[in-house]
């Protein structure tokens, strides 16, 4: 077996081989019955480490006490019932100290990787939110912390047109993937995506281990199932596509193969070095070929089938063509009903308007809602009969069926508002650019879709290296004073042949990106040949033609969020001073007395 | 009485016996000529990879950016705040030049 760390192991190692996994939840409900004081003051860091198992992530410096709480929602599936539960949660515990001034006081996040996020979350409230959750079927487990995070897919997957059906291979690799001692303290996390639709639309190529649809003909017989690519990822300024390690995998045996691999990773990713655990470091040092050796004589007992004909030529996901492929708009099912993809901006959704989410599910539907991977929700199972009626709904007007392209292509991640690993705003910043290339730019002749993604550090949690324009969070100066800036990147998407953006423009102050989009679609459309696509376009340009494309500059945009939003404690507060934060408080909100050293 | 030091989340913060003590995103003056030409390197910290004491200072091994240049990479270990009688005091990192322990050891 593979090198397990024997030398001086890190101390995050240490305490995940002390407690980890399930057992971590008796530990969570004894500090939330003692109260945030209970935690020893010596063992927080270790505390919080573990915690994210459970799905809770600390938040970030003058935020001490709050979490944001993950829900892992397998392929974005909500079940009947499953979004008013998260809209009531919400409501009741996700509501901090200070109103956000786009989203109000209580709001649900629908994130890139099919899940959800509330924040603010008091630790004395999980035991009562735990039983909420799991009373109707919902779970943190494992939303966070080293192991296997929610899986991924096409969000329409046993609804929507499928070579293969990847819904029950993604319920068979949940169930037993999730609080499996066998695999729950990996050397780092473990994303997995399944797609069974012929369109690439579950974004294999950035996920540790992606099942793509694929087949073989057998004794004269097609087969249908799954190749298997290892090692995609985007974070750390090191983005990388899976690999094709030649394993094709029928859907009756992909949980076996992925035990393998996943006990691989175990064995053999690097726990000595949390930078370079990702499986994508060892698919580096290893190449597929002996990868694919290790699996077969180390992890599994039985014969691997080499790849089948994949379908990757058909692939139309953000593919940089004609097709949006995003489920947003009115489709037809399977079965005849239809789907109504809405435009959720930046994935951020107001309680309240959650709920009405859900009551518009029940009204209409089956009561069902599904989460893209572009912070997007599905209301499944409509009648053709009934679609007029719910496209009338008012709660469309806002999350809307047919989005202006600009508020369509935007994701955002979390941002300085919350996150510790963010350098810039994020979310509503993101809102303020959508609306002001809605006013003040037009789109040239025959691009109706335009991804623009905002990630506030090299973290890429909002995958901005496959949108078309990519924006990275970083500073600069301007006037001599720091202001937040933004790294431009451009021409990323995925498809048959995926490519990552180049970043062709550095430290661009915040207020002067707009204008630099603007440009950018105006050289576009003066300099594009015929109907060239924007991605063909920027494909065939050198260096140097890029970064003339982008001419940032100041323009009617304001931006109110240029100073230094990670030194506020809360960069929409009034008093916005570290020292003057409320955190941390106790069960109540009320500010608890600084604990000493 | 030993001091814990520890980088977090994926090299977000410095923690210093359970504390939060510094996070990436701030902006620090380095003297580190090899770095890049500018005279002083206008260093944004966005990432921590390690941290050590030598002593006299908690320094950090921190990847980032001069954001006068662009030229990016780790300068070396950064003092941020030292410890006595196991009381860590963090530094006014954003008046102070800094210099890479690992220099200063060496003149």
């Amino acid at each position: 077996m593979g090198p397990v760390g024997t030398s001086m192991p890190t101390d995050v190692e240490r305490w995940k081989s002390e407690v980890y996994g399930n057992e971590i939840r008796e530990h969570l409900y004894r500090f939330a019955e003692d109260g945030w004081d209970a935690i020893p003051a010596d063992e927080s860091d270790a505390w919080f480490e573990r915690f994210k198992w459970w799905g809770l992530y600390h938040q970030r410096n003058g935020q001490e006490s709050y979490f944001m709480m993950r829900i892992g929602t397998p392929n974005g599936v909500l079940e009947p019932g499953q979004t008013e539960v998260v809209a009531e949660i919400a409501k009741e515990y996700a509501t901090g100290p200070v109103e956000n001034p786009e989203f109000g006081d209580a709001y649900v996040d629908w994130t890139t990787r099919q899940s959800i996020q509330l924040h603010w979350i008091k630790l004395e409230d999980i035991p009562e939110i735990f039983e909420k959750l799991e009373s109707n079927g919902l779970s943190t487990q494992q939303a966070c912390g080293d192991s296997w995070r929610n899986i991924v897919g096409n969000p329409m997957a046993g609804k929507a047109p499928e070579f293969v059906d990847a819904l029950p291979v993604i319920h068979e690799l949940n169930d037993r993937f999730k609080g499996n001692e066998e695999h729950s303290n990996l050397p780092r996390k473990w994303k997995v995506s399944v797609t069974g639709a012929p369109d690439g639309s579950g974004q294999g190529d950035i996920n540790d281990l992606a099942f793509e649809p694929a087949y073989k003909e057998v004794d004269g017989e097609e087969v249908r199932g799954f190749n298997v690519r290892v090692g995609g990822g985007l974070s750390r300024n090191e983005p990388r596509l899976a690999r094709d390690i030649d394993v094709f995998t029928r859907p009756e045996n992909a949980a076996d193969v992925a035990a393998g691999i996943s006990a691989l990773f175990r064995e053999y990713g690097d726990r000595e070095n949390r930078y370079n655990a990702r499986i994508k470091f060892l698919m580096d040092e290893w190449g597929p070929e002996k990868f694919r050796n290790t699996l077969q004589e180390e992890f599994v007992d039985f014969e691997l089938e080499s790849a089948g004909e994949d379908l990757r030529e058909q692939y139309t996901y953000n593919a940089g063509g004609d097709e949006h492929g995003d489920l947003i708009g009115v489709h037809e099912q399977r079965d005849g009903n239809y789907y109504v993809g809405l435009n959720v901006l930046v994935g951020r959704m107001g309680a309240d308007d959650t709920k009405e989410l859900a009551r518009l599910a029940e009204k209409y539907g089956s009561g069902e809602v599904r989460i893209s991977q572009r912070q997007n929700v599905m209301i499944t199972d409509v009648p053709e009969d009934d679609l007029d009626d719910l496209l009338e709904e008012d709660l469309l007007e806002h999350y809307s069926p047919d989005p202006h392209p600009f508020m369509r292509g935007s994701v955002a991640c979390t941002g300085t508002e919350f996150c510790s690993l963010s350098i810039v705003e994020t979310k509503n910043r993101q809102v303020r650019f959508a609306r002001w290339l809605k006013q003040n730019v037009e789109l040239p002749e025959g691009v109706e879709d335009f991804h623009i993604h905002l990630s506030g550090c090299t973290a890429s949690c909002a995958q901005p290296q496959i949108a078309d324009v990519s924006l990275r969070g970083m500073k600069t100066r301007k006037n001599g004073e720091p202001v937040e800036a933004l790294d431009i990147g451009l021409g990323g998407g995925l498809g048959e042949n995926p490519q990552f953006a180049k970043w062709v423009g550095q430290r661009v102050p915040v207020d002067e990106v707009p204008g630099a989009i603007k440009n950018l679609l105006a050289n576009f459309e003066d300099q594009r040949e015929s109907d060239e696509t924007f991605r063909t376009f920027i494909t065939r340009q050198d260096e140097d033609e890029l970064e003339a494309l982008i001419e940032p500059e100041e323009t009617g945009y304001e931006d109110p969020m240029m100073h230094n939003t990670k030194l506020t404690w809360y960069p929409y507060a009034d008093e916005d001073d570290m020292d003057a934060s409320p955190a941390p408080t106790d069960g109540d909100g009320n500010p608890l007395a600084p604990a000493d050293d | 009485m030993s001091v814990a030091l520890r980088i977090l989340d994926d090299g977000a913060w410095l923690s210093v016996n359970d504390q939060r003590r510094v996070s990436v995103s701030e902006l620090w003056r380095v003297d580190a000529p090899e770095f890049c030409s500018c005279e002083l390197v206008d260093f944004i910290a966005e990432g921590f990879t390690e941290v050590s004491a030598d002593g006299r200072d908690v320094a950090v091994t921190t990847y980032g950016q001069c954001i006068a240049c662009g030229e990016s990479g780790v300068p070396g270990k950064l003092p941020v705040g030292r410890i006595r009688h196991g009381e860590y005091t963090g530094y006014d990192r954003q008046h102070m030049i800094m210099r890479p322990i690992e220099h200063r050891v060496s003149r």
